[in-house]
């Protein structure tokens, strides 16, 4: 009787039971700091926490998946492609993807949006967005100078291998 | 591309990188001695989250500098991990059936406080670097509390997720090969991360971490400057990077600058007196008489809790061990001591220094640094000067000490 019952829990729980007193201790200890953390503007800070989630998931995430969705496809068409070079998306890709990162770590100072900085640090507020610009540039610059190696490399690697119409 | 193997090892990345960063930021909270006077307390209503709490040392001279240089420089560097971690587990998300039992609610659930807790501190500690304070309240208590939110879901999730992760890692090892072998058969339809139907791949497992790394090594090498002078002109988008505000004794870096923080020439003048109170009573003194005072020196930084700071700098001043002297009490047992400022706005426009501080023989009311008088954005008339303090514990334009009281 009281194996079944046991089993019957453990059905209806779907995990062991070393996964509730886990649970169950993370949610106690998040409920102590939960409630510290809400004494505030609650609302606020609510859509914060589960905002800065959902924002992730529904609207970061399809985004750069889109945008290098987009890449891709283009990619698809490029003289490369029909060398059988996919890789060469990757010397778009990367960069684009480093700056793309800079950008979204140091936003508000590359957008020149933060009103306090000046006052507060007695150092200029228009240098980030220059700054990021030309660090931009220079990352696609070391992508485009890595990928004519890559071609140089590829050429003569072509070149050796085509045997010789002299013969 | 998407497999257990990845998410494994951006897991273990975390794992240690987010524990220091726990650890670091729970050091940051001692450094400000909250348990020692309420003007140094933010987060009164922390209960039993303080429960570690320990006066904060002076030695060595450079440990928060060091602590918080790591705190902030980490985060900074592991924001390309956290996105490629999360990315890698996107399918779960939309995994069907949403849910299966109760155990898988409530591990979702978690798993909201989880990825929800890691991006509010990110969001909250990288605004807030950048001065961009816009978040809902004030910092202290979002990223101290936050953090512990995080933290009971990052231990379950860590609980539950780690012996896996170290399966995934340790067949990796025995395969002797980690690219680009395809996702173990048994993992990819078990945890649902490696696509069923996978596009042709345009980018290797070990290219797509190079990739993560990559972004690590640029944020780093964009940030890590502005804490280590002769680089700080390598930090070309950190807050504190690129340039110091001046040249000369007084050009490093400032938190506050005079005018930000109210401070009028009036009140820095010849009219300016220093109360010193204690059982004594209550002494007021010009800069002159100070300057008549025995004077030494201490070659301290500053560090931020915004994670920059500065080379040591030459200060020379009153030792805060003599004014409690001054003040009615004996040289080698001082107080602890209220330190006011004459700014009207900022959060420790006053803040409290343990005794073990105000003993330290390297903590002064400094009156010059590198050779010459402060500059009003260093704090003319005085400031105070602590060894191993957070800057903000580091009161500029000090009005008046109060040996003993710290209320």
């Amino acid at each position: 009787m009281r194996v079944q019952g046991l089993r019957r829990a453990r059905r209806w729980y779907g995990e062991g039971t070393l996964h509730l007193l886990l649970m169950l201790s993370s949610f106690a200890l998040a409920g102590y700091a939960g409630v510290r953390l809400l004494d505030g503007d609650r609302l606020a800070i609510v859509i914060w926490f589960a905002g800065a989630a959902l924002v992730h998931d529904l609207v970061l995430v399809p985004l750069y998946s889109l945008a290098d969705r987009g890449l891709r496809a283009g990619a698809g068409r490029w003289p490369g492609a029909a060398a059988g070079r996919r890789a060469d998306v990757n010397f778009v890709r990367v960069p684009a993807f480093l700056s793309g990162l800079l950008l979204l770590v140091w936003f508000p100072l590359i957008t020149g949006q933060v009103e306090n900085y000046t006052p507060y640090t007695g150092l200029p507020a228009d240098v980030f967005l220059p700054r990021w610009l030309l660090i931009t540039a220079g990352l696609f610059a070391v992508s485009a100078v890595w990928l004519t190696v890559e071609l140089l490399r590829l050429r003569r690697r072509a070149t050796k291998a085509r045997p010789s119409a002299d013969h | 591309m998407r497999g257990v193997r990845f998410t494994a090892l951006l897991g273990v990345v975390l794992l240690a990188g987010v524990t220091l960063l726990f650890v670091t930021g729970l050091l940051s909270y001692a450094a400000y001695n909250p348990d020692l006077a309420p003007v140094n307390d933010k987060t009164p209503g922390k209960g039993r989250l303080g429960f570690y709490l320990f006066p904060w040392p002076t030695d060595p001279h450079w440990l928060y500098r060091l602590t918080q240089g790591l705190h902030v420089t980490l985060g900074v560097a592991l924001v390309p991990v956290l996105l490629a971690k999360l990315w890698s587990v996107v399918p779960k998300l939309f995994a069907l059936p949403p849910v299966r039992s109760v155990g898988h609610a409530l591990e979702r659930l978690s798993l909201l406080l989880l990825v929800g807790g890691a991006l509010f501190e990110f969001v909250t500690g990288l605004l807030d670097i950048q001065l961009e304070y816009i978040f809902p309240g004030s910092f202290y208590p979002l990223h101290f509390y936050g953090a512990w939110v995080f933290f009971a879901a990052f231990v379950a999730h860590v609980g539950l997720r780690l012996p896996q992760a170290l399966r995934a890692l340790r067949e990796r090892r025995r395969n002797g090969s980690f690219d680009p072998g395809p996702e173990p058969s048994t993992g990819a339809g078990e945890d649902g991360l490696a696509s069923p139907d996978p596009a042709a791949p345009t980018v290797s497992r070990r290219g797509a971490l190079g990739a993560v790394g990559a972004g690590s090594l640029v944020l780093l090498a964009t940030t890590a400057g502005q804490s280590i002078d002769p680089l700080r002109s390598t930090a070309l988008l950190a807050p504190h990077g690129g340039r110091d505000p001046g040249s000369g004794p007084n050009g490093f870096q400032i938190n506050k600058t005079a005018e930000a923080r109210g401070i009028r020439p009036a009140d820095t003048g010849e009219a300016w007196r220093l109360t010193v109170s204690g059982p004594a009573g209550n002494i007021a003194m010009s800069r002159e008489d100070l300057l008549g005072l025995a004077l030494y020196s201490a070659a301290l930084p500053i560090a931020c809790v915004e994670g920059w700071s500065t080379s040591d700098q030459w200060w020379r001043g009153v030792r805060l061990r003599d004014l409690a002297a001054l003040a009615g009490f004996e040289r080698d047992r001082p107080p602890a001591v209220l330190v006011e400022s004459l700014q009207r706005t900022g959060a420790f426009r006053s803040a409290a220094l343990r005794d073990n501080q105000v003993r330290d023989p390297r903590s002064l009311l400094a009156l010059e640094v590198n050779g010459e008088t402060l500059s009003p954005d260093h704090g003319y008339p005085a400031r105070i000067i602590v060894p191993a303090a957070p800057g903000v514990l580091n009161t500029k334009w000090v009005s008046r000490l109060t040996f003993g009281e710290l209320t």
